[in-house]
């Protein structure tokens, strides 16, 4: 038997190599401000643990190299992945000198690269291997909770982005709530306008080009443009509609940006239904015609459930989109991840933009994966219901 | 979307109408080209138009240097980012759809995917600590962003070209370079072009966030408006970003049709 090699493989050896002995693992900083010290592996964690991690890790690099089954590979990437966490947590303590509360530990660029290949190396191993969404799910709900253990555990309490979000974790999850509820809450409002909406496009065509081109052209406008825009107008409904005020239209804050991003939100949403619609097959309509259904059930029970797989596009664009532009709403003072993001720009703190922008990315790639396992559950749908 | 480009049907009534719809828009991009090119040459001659949007005291018109230059800067900015994500998201697409490069395809693929879900403003924030502040974190998030549909654009038109041109291509001798610069990259092009021209509009926007990591763009006038609560700012600012897409993603539009009409098919997608 021959040893075969992976061409993939091969690339991602070469960066994971890189970013274990040409890069640094970790940086100490005198303060939270200060540029660092750069630790190696060996460096940042103390005697046979640096060794211990650099083994785990090349051993894991040989098997992505190799040709093995996907699930082997899987294994391996998830197990490299898991030793650069709790290693990086224990560089954190390892490195931190005791008694002092200013130096900050961070990890540094060879963390990252490492996690980039090792990540890659899962994704292909999943794209491979094309688990049914449900699995995908479970997959998801795993890696969330093994996440919130190592998060619930203090192992990383140590490292930098830790100690930030220790002094506001109060602020951080009020902010974290403002976030999510505008990214769905809009999501959800431009759902109840845009899917009647686009029914409507779909049925009267003369309706078509004029709604589609309004909402393109609402799109060429850049985000923070249209937060500004808003402050206007929905200063003045404050001042001037009974009532408005007292349920929390103002200028500036949560409304502008809501009313931004539900904006932003109903192209996606109307087009998706247009062209869903579009697309049921004339002989499931004639059928339904046939057998005496009224325009209202065709619509429901053969329509929309056929169109879903292209709606539920549209949403997953439209929710993916939303929870990365809610993070420009805290320029407007709308709150959210984006507040840490633009707070750790000003002060040059890079740990704290990196507490509003890793959250927001893990949201974002959470909800995708949601999104992406329902549009392929939904697909099969019909095919069931008519063996049914 | 332009839909004004459809052809005018048959008789009298129906040409004019069809004139009407192929030549209105037409009339009303030229007036929107040339609104913009004097307002971005003499500001001022607006300033009665944008002064009841301000305070009494307040400048109605961007003070802070001149609108034409930051426009031309936020326009190069997306120019460099748009031609190297091309190079780079075209070379990757040609790797991934030959028997060599095969094994990535999956991959490259689930890349695309996810790399979508990266909000623009964390990759900016992100790429601040490796590259510092100004145009270099704008020109790196612009580039990742653009790459994406450029790709996709570009994989979808190699690896769906019609079967019987290929098996011809093949049959008549073609080595696999010829068949690629000859048939299957020409073909693909009016895709390609589409791609880019999403890729553009999603660029002039996103550049605008740039500013807030101090690069020189028309966001720079944005959050000026923003921070002194100067609604003219604002709408000057976000106005020529939006006449800048417009024109230019009907412009690559008209592009597309032309290279698509030479392709020899019926229309680019």
């Amino acid at each position: 038997m021959s040893i075969r090699i992976d061409k993939l493989g091969v690339v991602i050896g070469l960066i994971a190599l890189y970013g274990m002995l040409a890069a640094a693992f970790a940086v100490l900083k005198p303060n939270r401000i200060l540029q660092g010290q750069a630790k190696s592996i060996v460096e940042a964690l103390p005697g046979s643990i640096g060794w211990g991690l650099l083994l785990v890790l090349l051993a894991c690099t040989v098997i992505a190299v190799l040709r093995v089954p996907l699930w082997f590979r899987l294994a391996a990437a998830v197990a490299a992945l898991a030793a650069l966490v709790i290693g990086i947590g224990y560089a954190a303590g390892a490195l931190t000198p005791p008694g002092n509360s200013y130096a900050r530990v961070s990890p540094a660029a060879g963390f990252w690269i490492l996690v980039f290949a090792f990540a890659l190396l899962a994704a292909d191993a999943i794209s491979r291997l094309q688990p049914p969404p449900w699995l995908r799910l479970v997959f998801l709900a795993v890696v969330a909770a093994l996440v919130w253990s190592v998060f619930a555990s203090g192992l990383w309490s140590g490292l930098s982005i830790m100690k930030e979000y220790s002094g506001r974790a109060d602020v951080f999850w009020a902010e974290a709530a403002k976030h999510v509820t505008l990214a769905i809450g809009s999501l959800v409002a431009a759902c109840v306008i845009g899917l009647p909406l686009g029914i409507l496009c779909h049925r009267v065509p003369a309706m078509r080009a004029a709604v589609l081109n309004t909402l393109n052209l609402i799109q060429t406008i850049p985000s923070i443009a249209l937060f500004g825009i808003l402050i206007g107008p929905l200063a003045w409904i404050a001042v001037n509609v009974p009532g408005a005020a007292a349920v929390g239209i103002r200028g500036i804050g949560t409304a502008p940006a809501f009313v931004a991003l539900f904006l932003y939100s109903l192209l996606p949403i109307v087009a998706n239904t247009v062209v869903g619609l579009a697309g049921v097959p004339r002989e499931a309509n004639d059928a339904a015609r046939g057998i005496g259904m009224t325009d209202g059930q065709r619509l429901l029970q053969i329509e929309l459930p056929l169109a879903m797989p292209v709606i539920l596009t549209g949403i997953r664009i439209v929710l993916v989109q939303n929870i990365g532009l809610a993070t420009i709403a805290a320029l407007i003072g709308g709150g959210g991840f984006g507040v840490f993001v633009f707070q750790g720009i000003g002060q040059t703190a890079m740990d704290l933009v990196l507490l509003g922008a890793v959250p927001t990315v893990a949201l974002a790639f959470g909800s995708a994966v949601v999104l992406d396992a329902l549009i392929q559950m939904s697909s099969r749908f019909p095919r069931k219901g008519q063996a049914a | 979307m332009s839909g004004g480009l459809a052809i005018g049907g048959r008789g009298s009534v129906q040409a004019s109408r069809g004139l009407v719809r192929i030549w209105l828009p037409r009339l009303l991009r030229a007036l929107l080209l040339v609104v913009l090119v004097s307002f971005l040459l003499s500001p001022q001659s607006f300033e009665p138009l944008l002064k009841p949007l301000v305070q009494p005291n307040a400048p109605a018109i961007y003070n802070q240097g001149s609108l034409l230059t930051i426009t031309l800067l936020h326009l190069r900015t997306v120019a460099i980012a748009t031609v190297a994500a091309t190079v780079v998201a075209v070379l990757l697409a040609i790797l991934v759809t030959r028997p060599f490069g095969a094994e990535f395809l999956p991959l490259s693929r689930s890349v695309v995917n996810v790399g979508q879900t990266f909000p623009p403003v964390a990759v900016l924030a992100l790429a601040v600590p490796a590259v510092g502040f100004g145009e270099k974190p704008t020109l790196i998030a612009l580039f990742l962003y653009g790459l994406l549909p450029i790709f996709e654009n570009t994989l979808t038109a190699l690896t769906q070209l019609p079967r019987p041109v290929m098996e011809a291509a093949k049959g008549s001798g073609m080595t696999p370079l010829q068949r690629l610069t000859k048939v299957e990259l020409p073909l693909s092009l009016p895709v390609i072009v589409g791609g880019i021209r999403l890729s553009v509009v999603i660029s002039l926007a996103t550049a605008t966030i740039g500013s807030t990591v101090a690069a020189k763009t028309l966001g720079e006038v944005i959050i000026a408006g923003l921070q002194s609560n100067n609604l003219a700012f604002v709408l000057q600012g976000g106005l020529i970003v939006g006449a800048l897409a417009v024109l230019i993603y009907d412009g690559l539009g008209a592009v597309e049709t032309v290279l698509a009409r030479r392709a020899g098919l019926s229309s680019g997608r």
